[in-house]
Parts: structure tokens; C-alpha cells; sequence
């Protein structure tokens, strides 16, 4: 039980207050952590509670080398196959110098499918390799608009060299988002931590 | 004086922590828009007490078809028309599976224009669920030494129909302090949306 102090007009040394009350902006709203998973479900907590919800994935680590990080979306029963429109770009530069790029990925997005979305295009799994990012859902419980998602991750490209991924799209459903799943393409995570937020 | 209860292990009906610190993020205000608005104003709460002020916009919803998001800032007087040069580029991706894209805008772009600068672009209202979410930074808006520099990153129902990814950035090319900040559509009024206003504790 934690020690609280009052005084005559003020609350002091406080170390924890009551769940109810919010602590600011952000708001830890439970943790994941992947351990040989097949996949990383979050299926609670995402509701009316907050107009914006941040997913922070933190090295994210395959099984498989040049395996993708993959999101998707669960609007209702148990599946996670909403429907979105998604568009995709990348920055990458090698290790070993040379020329970076910037250019459209037309093969990692979306238009009306219900599969995951690529997070990344190639995750290596070296011991020291591994993706990081986050991931931004707007009003998720809203039952009039489609539900905006943004997204950037960095990656360490399995032939050395890093790439930055820009994501964004749309549910393009009004039925409620209620839980969003994370896994690789092929291969489980082999370690990794996704966090979940909600923004007051 | 806020009013607190105890129980026995915990503290209830606190309204108020006069010593407590509230976190990175700390909201400021919030513009619930639920019917339709020329625009949205946030006219106070900008000054040196952050470095950075944050703004989200969810689910911003036109009145009329084709329009532009936009974003202006205050200066000094009353009016919303501080001088900016500003960048912006997109990604995009039609429904249908054309028009993906990557490319810079040249006609959403200023030259130190006095003018709304455009956040997001084509949206519309022909349908009842388009709209557009993203998110705004300024910094350091009090500073009378220093352009201000924001940042835009949204996320949009285009109406073709089509998803975009919009960037824009630039300065505010002024002295003077930013205490100001209003956003509209190019056309027509807003008719629903949420615009929320945090500042970044400085520690």
C-alpha cells in the first residue's frame, strides 16, 4: 500500500492514486510480451474509453529471417479480417554505404483486402536484429466513420541495412474495432514487447 | 481546494493534485465539434509554460464534398495569418488498387504566404463515414527569437474514394510569439470532429 501525506492545501508523496483517476496523456493500458508466440492479441481494453489508442512495438524479433511484422484488425466476432484500404512508402540505407532510396511499396499495401497488413517488408533475425515502431488507431469504438491507422516502424533489413516503413490507411468499416493482432508473416516471434496506450 | 476522501487502502474522488506531476502529455483543451462550425480556434494556453504543443485531430468530417483540412496561426492581433513556407508530400492508394503513389505537391505548398496551409486534401462528405485523423506539432510557439516550426502527419478518406498519407511541415516565419492556432476546411463548414490540445511537460 503506498504512502500518502497531506497537508493543509495540497496532496504530497504520493506513489500510486486510485486507477479511475488518469495519470496524464498517456495511459499504460496492459503489455505484451512475445516469447516463441505465433501471434501478440490485444482484445480488451480498446473501446470508447480514449479517442486515440498508440501500440508501441519494441524489438520485434522473428524466428524466421526476412520475415514481416504484421498488424490486423477485429470488427466484430473473433476474427481479425476488417476490411481496409492501406498505403505504403519506404526510406532504406545499407550498412555498407551507397545510395539510399525513397519510393512507393506497392506490394505491401492494400486496397479492400481483409489480410494483415505488412508492418515492416523484412525483418533479419540475426541475435542483434529486430523491428521497432508504433502504431496509432483512431476512435476505434466509432460506429459512423472508418477507423484511421498511422504507422512508422524501423527495421533492421535482414541483407544489413535499415529501412524506415510508412503505413497508413482505414478500416473501411463503421462496426466497431475492438482488439488488433501482431505477428510475422511466417515463424513466430521469437521475443519482442507491444505496448499498449490510450491517450486521454 | 479539491475535495479527498480516504478509505483504507486508497484515495477517492481526488479532483485535483496540486503537487503531483500529470505526465508527458497534458491536456489542455479539447473542441468537441457535434454540429457544423466555420472553423476551430484555440485562442488561449499557448504561451512558454511548454516547448512543444501537440494537437490531435480525430475523425474531422466536412459539410462539403472535395475540401482541404487547414490549419493557420496567430501572430499578434486577431487574425490567423502569420507568414509560412511550409513542404508537404503524400502517399496514396485507391480502393480499386490504382493511383499508389508517393510524391511531393506542389500546389499544397507555401512561400511565406500569409494563407491557410492544407494538413490533409480531398476529402469529402459523400459518404457519411469519410474523414480524416492526425496529428499537429508546434514548437516552442512563445519564442520571440526564433521561426516556429510545426509538423502534420494525418491519415485520410480521400474521395475518389482512397487512403492518403499526408505530411506537411514548415515555420511560422516570425519573431513574434505564436499565441494562436485555427483550423478549417477550404470549403464549407466542419461538421464533426475532435480536436484535443496537449503540451510536452518540459521535464
Amino acid at each position: 500500500m503506498a504512502l500518502n501525506f497531506c497537508n493543509n492545501n495540497s496532496l504530497s508523496a504520493i506513489t500510486s492514486i486510485p486507477a479511475a483517476i488518469s495519470g496524464g496523456g498517456l495511459n499504460l493500458i496492459s503489455t505484451q510480451t512475445a516469447s516463441s508466440s505465433s501471434t501478440l492479441s490485444f482484445t480488451s481494453g480498446i473501446d470508447s474509453t480514449y479517442k486515440e489508442y498508440i501500440f508501441k512495438f519494441i524489438n520485434m524479433h522473428p524466428v524466421t529471417d526476412t520475415a514481416k511484422l504484421q498488424v490486423n484488425f477485429r470488427d466484430g466476432s473473433t476474427a481479425f479480417d476488417a476490411t481496409k484500404t492501406t498505403t505504403v512508402f519506404n526510406a532504406q540505407h545499407p550498412e555498407a554505404g551507397g545510395d539510399g532510396e525513397l519510393s512507393y511499396q506497392a506490394g505491401n499495401d492494400i486496397a479492400q483486402g481483409t489480410g494483415y497488413q505488412d508492418l515492416t517488408r523484412n525483418t533479419g533475425n540475426g541475435n542483434d536484429e529486430s523491428t521497432s515502431g508504433m502504431l496509432h488507431l483512431f476512435d476505434p469504438s466509432n460506429t459512423t466513420f472508418v477507423k484511421h491507422f498511422i504507422c512508422e516502424s524501423n527495421s533492421y533489413f535482414g541483407n544489413d541495412q535499415t529501412e524506415k516503413l510508412h503505413i497508413v490507411g482505414y478500416c473501411n468499416v463503421t462496426a466497431a474495432i475492438d482488439g488488433v493482432d501482431f505477428k510475422f508473416s511466417s515463424g513466430n516471434i521469437d521475443s519482442g514487447v507491444i505496448k499498449l496506450y490510450g491517450v486521454s | 481546494m479539491a475535495l479527498v476522501k480516504y478509505n483504507n487502502r486508497s484515495i477517492l474522488n481526488v479532483t485535483a493534485l496540486d503537487s503531483l506531476a500529470s505526465g508527458g502529455l497534458n491536456l489542455l483543451a479539447t473542441n468537441n465539434i457535434t454540429s457544423g462550425v466555420s472553423s476551430s480556434s484555440f485562442t488561449s494556453n499557448i504561451d512558454s509554460t511548454y516547448d512543444t504543443y501537440l494537437f490531435k485531430f480525430i475523425n474531422m468530417h466536412p459539410a462539403s464534398t472535395n475540401t482541404h483540412f487547414r490549419v493557420n496561426f496567430r501572430d499578434g492581433g486577431s487574425n490567423f495569418d502569420a507568414s509560412k513556407t511550409t513542404t508537404t508530400f503524400f502517399s496514396r492508394h485507391k480502393e480499386d488498387d490504382s493511383n499508389a503513389s508517393l510524391g511531393y505537391d506542389n500546389s499544397r505548398d507555401l512561400a511565406n504566404g500569409t494563407g491557410y496551409q492544407d494538413i490533409y486534401f480531398d476529402t469529402g462528405a459523400n459518404a457519411s463515414d469519410e474523414c480524416g485523423s492526425g496529428t499537429l506539432f508546434l514548437f516552442s510557439p512563445s519564442s520571440t527569437t526564433f521561426v516556429k516550426h510545426f509538423m502534420s502527419v494525418s491519415s485520410s478518406y480521400g474521395d475518389t474514394p482512397r487512403a492518403y498519407h499526408n505530411f506537411m511541415a514548415g515555420y511560422c516565419n516570425t519573431t513574434s510569439a505564436i499565441d494562436g492556432v485555427d483550423f478549417k476546411f477550404s470549403s464549407g463548414n466542419i461538421d464533426s470532429g475532435v480536436i484535443k490540445m496537449y503540451g510536452l511537460s518540459k521535464s
